[in-house]
């Protein structure tokens, strides 16, 4: 599976949802949201290996 | 998961809130809640005319957009600091703001105001860039609202950005910014405009789930400068505590706020002093800002660009 995270592409072993992929990757729940074929979903999704994944972060120095 | 108000697909799982909502649902959740705290706090009042500070992320320019949408007409600020690569396409970001709301913009350039951006100018004065940039910040907002005939300047600062400086200002026991936090700092006639952030209770994770289901277009990247910030060390510590109990950062800043009131009341109101200069707020003498002008030999007014959407009459 390919996942977007931080403007990066990496390769990631296919998960059955989003929350064991942010558990894979060891991402803070508060600090990512997930975007699914371009929608934005909660951590229960259910992941195909087809599927465009971004994680986007929310946080910012401010 | 199912959203809770219509049971069609959620879209954010809220566990401050023991909530999940669709995209119609959590928009409509997200500015309820700006309008609830505009308000219960009475941050800003129809007799008001408010300046939104937009910095092209996501906080500033999705509150810009909310409150013209709540009906709180207002238009925008842009501090341009120079940085390389960065500032420039805050500012494309935040004109095309501009252009949806069709409100206009005032754009202050520090490089053409001094000939020196935040970076060179932070090592000339010997502050970090992140206290020089507060500074200038600080400074140019009021400076507008006093020029300009504003009484209210409103800042996207979101619930993890007040948690955050709270933790460092308890950490480091800051007695003198401890207790001055809040929703709102009251305006000095004559010297400092009222400051107000509607987005106090509002997170990080609401207001970039917000934007990107309204389809804001914000800068994603961090400001180079603030790669290092302990900011952003103290919200990784905060949403690790939060992962674990949902709520914490919400009630951190709710008992805050009752705190704060019983002591802010006990207080005796400390002594201002005013920069001989500008009228500005200052302790003892000439104000930072100032200092700097008078440092670079600039003598006058500050100059405001304004930049006015097509078919904006006013």
């Amino acid at each position: 599976m390919i996942v977007e995270i931080d403007g990066k592409t990496i390769a990631v072993e296919k998960v059955p949802n989003v929350m064991r992929l942010m558990e894979k990757l060891s991402i803070n729940k508060e600090a990512y949201l997930v975007i699914v074929n371009d929608r934005l979903v909660t951590e229960d999704y259910r992941l195909n290996k087809d599927d465009s994944v971004k994680l986007i972060k929310v946080v910012s120095g401010g | 998961m199912k959203c809770r108000v219509c049971g069609g697909n959620a879209v954010i799982n809220l566990k401050a809130y023991n909530n999940a909502l669709c995209a119609r649902d959590f928009i409509s959740f997200l500015e309820n809640r700006v309008l609830k705290t505009i308000q219960r706090y009475r941050l800003i009042s129809d007799e008001d005319r408010p300046l939104v500070a937009v910095s092209g992320g996501k906080d500033s320019l999705s509150l810009w957009y909310i409150l013209n949408r709540l009906g709180y007409t207002s238009e925008g600020i842009y501090i341009d600091l120079g940085i390389e690569g960065y500032s420039s396409l805050s500012l494309d970001k935040v004109k095309s703001m501009a252009d949806m709301l069709q409100r206009k913009v005032y754009i202050f350039h520090l490089m053409e105001t001094l000939g020196k951006g935040i970076d060179s100018l932070s090592r000339i004065i010997k502050r970090s860039t992140c206290s020089a940039c507060g500074m200038i910040k600080r400074y140019i907002m009021n400076r507008v609202c006093m020029d300009r005939g504003y009484n209210v300047i409103i800042t996207g600062h979101n619930l993890d950005d007040e948690a955050s400086a709270l933790l460092g200002n308890i950490l480091y026991w800051k007695d003198e910014y401890l207790w001055k936090k809040g929703l709102e700092l009251k305006e000095t006639e004559g010297h400092l405009s009222k400051k107000v952030k509607p987005l106090f209770l509002c997170s990080e994770r609401e207001m970039a789930a917000y934007a990107i289901l309204k389809e804001i277009d914000y800068v994603r990247d961090e400001c180079p400068f603030s790669v290092d910030a302990k900011s952003l060390v103290y919200k990784d510590i905060l949403n690790r505590i939060e992962e674990s109990s949902p709520g914490t950062k919400l009630q951190f800043l709710k008992g805050y706020l009752k705190v704060s009131r019983t002591i802010k009341a006990q207080r005796k109101k400390e002594d201002i002093d005013y920069c001989p200069i500008c009228g500005y707020p200052a302790s003892g003498g000439i104000c930072s800002f100032c200092r700097i002008m008078e440092r670079f030999g600039i003598e006058g007014g500050i100059k405001f660009d304004e930049y006015k959407p097509v078919g904006l009459s006013t």
